[in-house]
């Protein structure tokens, strides 16, 4: 789906007369956004479920908090580097 | 470079690059404002220390204070959870890591500043590379060379014909993946919550006019105002998710029992 609209978009561009830089410009844009909108789904999941579970975790032995709490932080930090590289990406290609 | 209403966003180059003010053309040692900031928040770190545990009293004045709570918190929350009481010995290396990094970080909410050193990759990075030094140098000195490269490369229980390939999946998440996502984890973050504020900042900047458009000014004004608190509380969790994973990097290469 994705590549038809890719290529109905780069026929457009060419039909219009766009110089090819734009067109690299503007698709690379279009890939940066959906890439990074793909790499923040699977990061939030997690984070969602480490939370949650870390919630569920303190309520039931509140005592264990502080532990839990830096646990669920740990858990947080390594699932939130994908999107953080994704995010990256997403300003390496529309930026540099 | 894009436009939404009339509203020019500024190039990324401009909110991150600053020109060179001291030694200028002088490849290694030319001084500009990230530079600046950052030994100006070395300095900040080694104040908070120095005031604080000069003549430090029984009854701690208001330096002791601060400086005490921010040694107990690492104590508490970081060294005490992660290493146990073996790791005290590491509370300065990690105490000064997270003060450095904090101050780094909170560069970017201080009116007039409002740049986070950290926003720039070297920084980040260099701590990364000193902090994957350590704890291979710890890990080998503890376990030795071999023991140090079984215990992390070959975890207990894989079947024989699988162990090429769990060699170098271990080695790629030990030795390469780790620094890298260290040093990535508090650059992004650090970057994505700057251009979050100078992305409000201009447009408010760009609705208070004489249009209608003036009616959202609160609007965008509040959220500003909103996002520069959750930042203090982003500042401080980044200071302290680096810190943490230190502690856990330098823990899990000083025993061989993983």
């Amino acid at each position: 789906m994705i590549l038809a609209l890719v290529q109905i978009l780069a026929q457009a561009a060419t039909e219009v007369g766009t110089q090819a830089g734009e067109l690299v410009d503007g698709l690379s844009a279009i890939g940066a956004g959906i890439g990074y909108g793909a790499a923040a789904i699977g990061p939030g999941i997690g984070i969602g479920l480490v939370v949650g579970n870390a919630i569920t975790a303190m309520a039931r032995q509140p005592e264990a908090a502080g532990m839990v709490r830096t646990t669920m932080f740990l858990g947080i930090a390594f699932t939130e580097a994908l999107a953080l590289i994704g995010f990256v990406v997403f300003i390496l290609i529309n930026f540099a | 470079m894009t436009s939404l209403l009339a509203l020019e966003f500024p190039p990324v180059s401009h909110l991150l690059e600053w020109p060179d003010f001291a030694l200028k053309g002088n490849e290694y040692l030319a001084f500009n404002k990230i530079t600046l900031l950052s030994v100006l928040a070395m300095l900040l770190s080694l104040a908070v220390i120095w005031f604080g545990a000069r003549k430090a009293q029984l009854i701690p004045t208001r330096g002791q204070t601060v400086a005490e709570s921010v040694v107990e918190f690492v104590r508490e929350n970081v060294v005490m959870q992660t290493m146990g009481a073996a790791g005290l010995p590491w509370m300065p290396f990690l105490v000064s890591v997270f003060l450095f990094i904090f101050f780094c970080n909170i560069f970017e909410i201080i009116p007039f500043i409002q740049m986070p050193v950290t926003a720039r990759m070297a920084i980040p990075a260099t701590l990364a590379i000193v902090v994957w030094v350590l704890y291979n140098v710890v890990g080998i000195k503890k376990q030795g060379l071999g023991g140090y490269l079984k215990a992390s490369l070959l975890p207990p229980g894989v079947p024989k014909p699988l162990l090429p390939l769990v060699m170098l999946i271990e080695f790629v998440s030990t030795f390469l993946i780790r620094p890298f996502s260290l040093a990535v984890r508090l650059f992004a973050n650090m970057l994505a919550g700057h251009l979050l504020l100078v992305t409000f900042a201009v447009l408010t900047a760009a609705v208070w006019s004489a249009t209608p458009l003036a009616l959202i000014v609160p609007v965008t004004f509040v959220t500003l105002v909103a996002l520069t608190m959750f930042e203090v509380l982003v500042a401080v969790l980044q200071a302290f998710i680096f810190t943490i994973l230190t502690a856990v990097y330098i823990n899990l290469a000083s025993h061989a029992d993983h």
